[in-house]
């Protein structure tokens, strides 16, 4: 089909004439619509702050260095608390996401047609939501502090980590669940012997990815109110504390550098 | 093969003797202490978090309610509000996605290590590491402050974090590529740009393709928390209708927003499997 | 003894693996099941320990009918019929040890297999084949260290720990190279005589069938076509389960391979 009669020469060209052009509209209508969006954003612009903003941008910098270094003392708890936030809240979310994950695998689901779709609509819509949402509302539910910060990592993670087991879950080997069943074992040692083994070593590796993005997340969980870091970021932005500010975020910097180390070494041990 | 094994004696040796697994961990000493000081850990973590029960208690009646609201939501009462916020975090993802993909492949091909010089590599290499360092949030939080309030600041935000995602996972793939293909390319004398449009290109596309839609899906989820830091989008309303212990009409938008998903993962599905 | 009586199984596309089998394994004797792929072989043998539900028809170990048995049941019936697999099909990230323990799953508690905790005379036995079998050394490596052959020894000795009464084995030498299938069918094969087991060895490779088994059945189309001994197989009867074919080459490497086999066996130790 590419090569063509023209003039009684062939002529060979990548696409006919006919599927060059579906892709030029293609092309035509994305540079539309990004047209369209780009005019939307800039009429919701005050472009006179836009030309303004090399200057505060450089007011800010000036303003925020050096860091206020003796803030350190006073962010001990709050480091300690954004840890735990992270860490608690992955531990209940694996937790909750390994019989999820069970129920959603199309290999190990005791019933396709009712319990998978319940399955696979609680890992999309807990994951769908941003856990700074779940942090609102379980500030609107049980109050701020740092157990709503818990329970709104740990909600937005099964999501995210029943997804990836599950995956885990249905591409196991059957031959070595078959020989494990034929030996006379029963549903939970199959389960033991035959599932677990295999699934096992993903298992730990979302684990680790999860906490090392859960340590990113618990950082900000402070911005509306759910403990941790976060809280102290805030109070400082909303006095215009900028000293602080920037010592916080240099804090967190380091917390997020520090975690990808220890997910990275951790990985490398297991795997 | 068919004998009595290695010898009788080694199983001799054996017979009557208990048999543990190998540990994980083969020095005790050093499991026994990571087992321990992660116990230690976890009821030090669990006893400064100061939870008040009674307050939990009270809650469990709003979370009851708002559960309840997802049997109900409203779409009307703030129809018009979460017409416009939903537009403009569709607008900010839209905008962003196209920029922040744009600018990646260059990056990208910037930092992987096989096809870039040391300089350019070591500079694009620094721009993804601080793009994935700095929280999105985080970043809206300054870039509002810089460019006032408003869509622009969202905007920035995803194509900045579209950049640090999308080149690091392009960069890796190139790096992660046969070899052979692309040499044989070279062979034929092709110039830089022709060996990348022949010899990386089809190798890389499918995956960045694959890629750029997961980023989209991650853009309209990320487009929804904008809001809370005055950076444009749903996310503002949300924030009004939880405030305002409106559960109607914050059911309502998460499941909108849950919908958009459900949708976005769906056509990428769609659109990765025609690619490859 | 094994009883099949007009065993059917027809999957759910309407492929029909199996039509009206009868076949009487007596104890003791080791079987070859040979035929072309998609004969229902594998159907067959799984039929048999229920991996793959019947139809109809009946299976018959000794006393009792398996094709009717609860759960329970079921598992302790399977728990006489030790299954040895084509790719092997031990659990790669569990130790050697483990992997043989788990021959045992049906005998322990679920608590105690997950505590490993498995009783002094089954380790014993796990250690005993492990000898038998000349891996003892590999006790407690984990499996996936393993080369083919050594792996095929372990699915060997998870399926004799069991104590079974007879052994289903589904093409043991498939993706083996041809010395070693050739031990790995002796290996069997001898285990069998010394325990008094009976074995159904579905096996594609003709010439190592006829070295090793004092019965073969050849299956086409889920029917049985042939039933008798190794040295009955003429190049007629290979067309009819096969089809056409020039058989005279297959069975003289049968001859040479034989000859070649002799100082194998006076090698090993």
């Amino acid at each position: 089909m590419p090569v063509l009669t023209e003039n009684d020469t062939r002529i060979w060209r990548r696409r006919t004439t006919g599927k060059s052009l579906v892709l030029w509209f293609g092309w035509l209508l994305g540079l539309a619509a990004f047209v369209v969006c780009w005019q939307r954003i800039s009429g919701a612009t005050t472009w006179f702050f836009v030309q303004d903003a090399p200057r505060i941008a450089g007011d800010i910098w000036t303003r925020a260095t050096p860091p206020r270094w003796e803030y350190l003392s006073q962010l001990g708890k709050p480091i300690w608390d954004t840890l735990n936030i992270a860490t608690l809240g992955t531990l209940i979310a694996l937790v909750l996401a390994v019989p999820v994950a069970f129920l959603a695998a199309r290999n190990t689901t005791p019933s396709k047609l009712i319990v998978r779709p319940i399955a696979l609509l609680i890992i999309v819509s807990t994951r769908s939501i941003n856990s700074l949402i779940w942090a609102l509302l379980l500030i609107a539910i049980i109050g701020p502090g740092v157990f709503a910060g818990v329970i709104a990592i740990a909600i937005r993670s099964v999501g995210f980590c029943a997804k990836l087991i599950y995956e885990a879950i249905e591409e196991i080997e059957h031959a070595q669940v078959e020989a494990i069943t034929a030996t006379g074992a029963s549903r939970w040692q199959v389960m033991a012997y035959g599932i677990v083994p295999q699934i096992l070593p993903a298992f730990a590796g979302v684990a680790v990815f999860r906490w090392d993005i859960n340590i990113r997340e618990s950082t900000v969980l402070g911005l509306v109110g759910a403990g941790g870091i976060g809280l102290q970021l805030s109070a400082s932005l909303n006095t215009l504390a900028w000293p602080q500010v920037s010592l916080i975020l240099l804090v967190i910097l380091f917390a997020v550098v520090i975690s990808e180390w220890v997910s990275a070494k951790v990985r490398g041990a297991i795997i | 093969m068919s004998g009595v094994g290695t010898g009788t004696g080694e199983l001799e040796a054996l017979l009557g003797r208990r048999w543990r697994k190998p540990a994980f961990i083969k020095r005790p000493a050093l499991r026994w202490a990571l087992a321990l000081g992660f116990v230690v850990y976890l009821i030090a973590a669990v006893l400064t978090i100061p939870v008040d029960w009674a307050r939990v208690y009270d809650g469990l009646d709003r979370g009851m309610a708002f559960i309840g609201a997802f049997a109900h939501p409203d779409f009307v009462s703030r129809g018009s509000d979460i017409g416009e916020g939903l537009l403009e975090s569709i607008v900010i993802t839209v905008a962003a996605s196209v920029v922040g993909i744009a600018i990646s492949i260059p990056i990208g091909l910037g930092a992987a290590r096989n096809i870039a010089p040391l300089p350019v590599y070591l500079l694009c290499r620094a721009i993804i590491a601080i793009s994935r360092a700095l929280q999105e949030i985080i970043v809206a939080i300054l870039l509002v402050a810089i460019f006032g309030f408003g869509p622009l600041a969202g905007f920035l935000t995803l194509s900045f974090a579209t950049i640090g995602f999308l080149s690091k996972l392009l960069a890796e793939d190139i790096e992660a590529m046969d070899r052979v293909q692309a040499e044989a390319v070279r062979a034929t004398g092709a110039r830089w740009s022709q060996w990348i449009n022949y010899g990386v290109q089809p190798q890389v596309i499918p995956r960045l393709v694959g890629l750029s839609m997961y980023r989209v899906d991650i853009n309209f989820r990320e487009s929804a928390i904008l809001g809370l830091v005055g950076a444009g989008g749903i996310g503002a309303t949300l924030n009004t209708a939880f405030d305002r212990y409106e559960y109607d009409t914050a059911a309502a938008i998460l499941i909108l927003i849950i919908g958009i998903v459900m949708g976005l993962e769906y056509l990428s599905g769609l659109i990765r499997t025609r690619v490859q | 003894m094994l009883q099949l009586k007009k065993l059917v199984k027809t999957y759910r596309t309407g492929d029909q693996a199996l039509k009206m089998i009868d076949l009487e394994v007596p104890d003791g004797q080791v079987l070859a099941l040979i035929g072309p792929s998609g004969a229902g072989k594998s159907t067959m043998i799984r039929c048999i320990n229920r991996l793959v539900e019947p139809s109809s028809g009946e299976v018959w170990l000794d006393e009792t009918e398996l094709t009717r048995l609860g759960a329970g049941a079921l598992r302790r019936a399977r728990r006489k019929m030790g299954m040895i697999f084509q790719e092997y099909a031990l659990v790669e990230r569990l130790t050697v040890m483990e992997n043989v323990l788990s021959g045992r799953l049906g005998y322990v508690g679920f608590w105690r297999s997950l505590a490993r905790r498995y009783p002094q005379k089954d380790v014993d036995e796990a250690f005993r084949l492990l000898d038998r079998v000349g891996l003892l050394h590999m006790a407690d490596k984990r499996a996936d260290e393993l080369s083919g052959g050594q792996r095929q020894r372990i699915g060997i000795c998870r399926a004799l720990i069991q104590d079974p009464k007879l052994l289903l084995v589904d093409e043991p030498t498939a993706s083996l190279d041809p010395k070693t299938s050739r031990q790995i069918m002796r290996l069997i094969c001898e285990l069998c005589a010394e325990r008094g087991l009976a074995a159904i060895i579905n096996i594609h490779d003709v010439a190592l069938a006829q070295m090793f088994v004092s019965r073969v059945v050849g299956l086409r189309f889920g029917e049985i076509v042939f039933d008798g001994g190794p040295t009955e197989l003429s190049p007629d009867k290979l067309t009819e389960i096969y089809g056409e074919e020039d058989w005279e080459a297959t069975i003289e490497t049968v001859e040479d391979e034989t000859e070649e086999a002799a100082p194998v066996a006076a090698v090993a130790p």
